[in-house]
């Protein structure tokens, strides 16, 4: 590839070779973008980890390139959305077009006053280089390249992982194994856990090709286009002109054929036309799959990522998702190894993703049946859609192509507390317990963005800024400490959050008085329109699986 | 929650019957057949109730190969 080599990780001979090892907190399985950002909130969190992956370099080809908000918010917890950002290419808007005309176009993000746009397109090799980067910057992060998991052994107390490498065999013993080892996860087949779900049999070429031009930065998907009759084609943009190109080819197709540059360059010139100037960077065949594990958590063994759930690309829910699982898993393992939540707190993990997981899976199979339909009375609906889509508004709404991913709203996870004020926003994009928390724009000592203050720790968020220090101090000293943000007027100075454009507070249905308690993955768990010390104890238990009546499953 | 209507609901019901066919007139049936499901798609939009609509494809798959499994809505 002319626009990014991959790097070489160093391989060192492993200690436990020579001397047995100690019994480790967490072991990670997988240095892909979950895995990674799973090490990266729990060292950030002061958890030893060590994470070890089979190979010694980042995502080689063309992989994921979506990244939705919710992640770049997670991303900027974990030390590195910045750098994403910034090599990445932003956008919002996407565009579907039936032959050559365009049928329907979507803003992800309408509104302005969030600091992440809809999302950022990057290579995942990039994604993934700035993650290894960060882990590295952490003392408790330890990365193990060329060290292959050969057996795991899992028991009440431990689970012992058998490693290969090119100096031998070694075991180590650890409280608590992540499993991020991908689709093909090796510690799913040595556990014998099955996973359901639905293959499709359509084919797609994905080409990345690196070319100039005027394309705008919008994501565009044809239908039956007259440069590739009677199937779908994908455009988006990627870092350092890569262009990313998916092309259905029907499930009638040959890949070894397909991947020929003789077969692609004559699809990508009726593309771009005869004059287009451009290398073809890489090129793969694939077939897509939903599928998912029914739990998540086994034992001592928890399943992130693809490892635990895999689902076709279009709606880029796949990663995302991914990163999310991360985000709710750390900060409950940290809690359980310190012993201030019980174990059954990771049974919310599993109640939580999976059902964020089944909401995926149901967008994605959705729209990869709207594009590869299968059946004749299926493929004449489609069409017909279509066909309306160009003079009737409604039939625009119905035309998927994916549906974008958006983060999980946790709504019936047993660690909220439900509503008592009930005169609270409850529609689509409020606040309930289980959204994630909105961004907003404020002034403030340590950043100009909510979400800068949200998270790491259990927040109180106070709109009216009337909290006697006494109570703050106190729910700082909790055996589960929670922080207390105020958004007020800038007159109450010191670390009150300025509202200065009321967005918080509209966002919030904020009323002077309103709290919210907000988790440390940014997940709002309860509120109330105004404060009381035992409530929000109370919810802080229910959220931690410390209240005795809490049932995690 | 509203029921479908099942009682002969329209003001001339053969002339109903007949634009219907003329619809169709000079379609193959392939032409035909996407027709008919870009006008199921316009009324189905109009009526817009889910209940009504499920209580509609129910009555239209039942008798229609019975012994095969109807999908679960």
């Amino acid at each position: 590839m002319k626009t990014y080599v991959n790097p070489v990780y160093p391989y060192t001979r492993p200690a436990e070779l020579d001397r047995p090892g100690s019994r480790r907190p967490v072991v990670i399985v997988g240095a892909g973008p979950v895995g990674l950002a799973a090490a990266i909130d729990l060292g950030q969190r002061g958890v030893p980890v060590l994470i070890v992956d089979d190979d010694h370099t980042v995502s080689v080809g063309s992989r994921a390139i979506c990244y939705a908000k919710r992640a770049l918010e997670i991303l900027d917890r974990l030390g590195c959305g910045q750098q994403v950002v910034d090599k990445g290419i932003r956008w919002n808007v996407g565009k579907v077009f039936f032959k050559d005309e365009l049928v329907y176009r979507f803003d992800l993000l309408p509104e302005p006053g969030h600091r992440r746009p809809a999302f950022v397109n990057l290579q995942q090799y990039w994604f993934e280089q700035y993650l290894v980067e960060r882990a590295q910057e952490i003392p408790g992060v330890e990365l193990r390249w060329d060290s292959r998991v050969v057996g795991v052994s899992s028991g009440t107390d431990n689970v012992d992982v058998a490693v290969g490498t090119a100096d031998g065999d070694y075991t180590i013993s650890c409280a608590w194994l992540v499993a991020a080892d991908g689709s093909r996860s090796t510690v799913r087949r040595l556990l014998g856990v099955e996973w359901e779900g639905q293959v499709f049999h359509d084919r797609f070429l994905i080409a990345d090709i690196h070319m100039t031009s005027d394309f705008p930065t919008e994501r565009w998907f044809w239908f039956d286009p007259p440069f590739h009759p009677h199937q779908s084609t994908l455009l988006h943009r990627q870092a350092d002109d890569v262009w990313r190109i998916d092309f259905q080819l029907g499930s009638n197709a040959d890949p070894d054929e397909e991947k020929r540059p003789e077969r692609i360059m004559p699809r990508l010139r009726a593309m771009l036309g005869e004059a287009a100037k451009f290398d073809i960077e890489w090129a793969s065949v694939y077939t897509f799959a939903c599928r998912r594990m029914q739990h998540f958590r086994h034992g001592r063994v928890i399943f992130a990522g693809d490892a635990a759930h895999v689902v076709s690309p279009f709606g880029a829910r796949g990663a995302n998702s991914g990163i999310q699982d991360a985000d709710n898993l750390a900060w409950k393992l940290d809690l359980v190894l310190r012993g201030d939540a019980p174990d059954e707190l990771l049974d919310s993990y599993d109640f939580e993703r999976t059902r964020a997981a089944d909401e995926n899976i149901l967008n994605s199979t959705r729209a990869t049946d709207f594009i590869t339909p299968k059946s004749n009375v299926s493929r004449t609906f489609r069409d017909a859609v279509l066909a309306l889509a160009r003079d009737h508004p409604f039939a625009r709404r119905m035309v998927n192509s994916g549906r974008l991913s958006v983060p999980a709203v946790l709504s019936d996870s047993p660690l909220n507390t439900p509503d008592r004020d009930l005169d609270f926003a409850c529609g689509p994009g409020a606040m309930v317990p289980g959204a994630p928390a909105a961004d907003a724009p404020i002034k403030g000592l340590d950043g100009d963005w909510l979400l800068d203050y949200l998270g790491g720790d259990f927040v109180l968020l106070e709109f009216g800024a009337t909290l006697p220090a006494g109570d703050v101090a106190a729910l700082a000293a909790s055996s589960i400490p929670c922080r207390v943000v105020q958004v007020g007027e800038a007159s109450h100075g010191g670390s009150t959050l300025e509202d200065a454009r009321g967005l918080a507070a509209t966002r919030y249905d904020a009323r002077p008085g309103t709290v919210y308690l907000v988790r440390p993955d940014q997940h709002i768990c309860a509120r109330w329109r105004e404060f009381d010390v035992a409530r929000v104890r109370a919810a802080i238990a229910r959220a931690t699986c410390n209240a005795p009546d809490v049932i995690a499953n | 929650m509203a029921a479908l209507i099942t009682e002969s609901n329209h003001p001339a019901p053969d002339d109903f019957y007949e634009r219907l066919i003329a619809t169709h007139r000079g379609l193959t049936d392939e032409e035909s057949a996407l027709v008919n499901a870009k006008l199921i798609l316009l009324l189905a939009n109009h009526i817009g109730d889910p209940e009504v609509l499920a209580q509609a494809m129910a009555a239209a798959r039942k008798g229609v190969a019975d012994s095969k499994v109807a999908p679960a809505v």
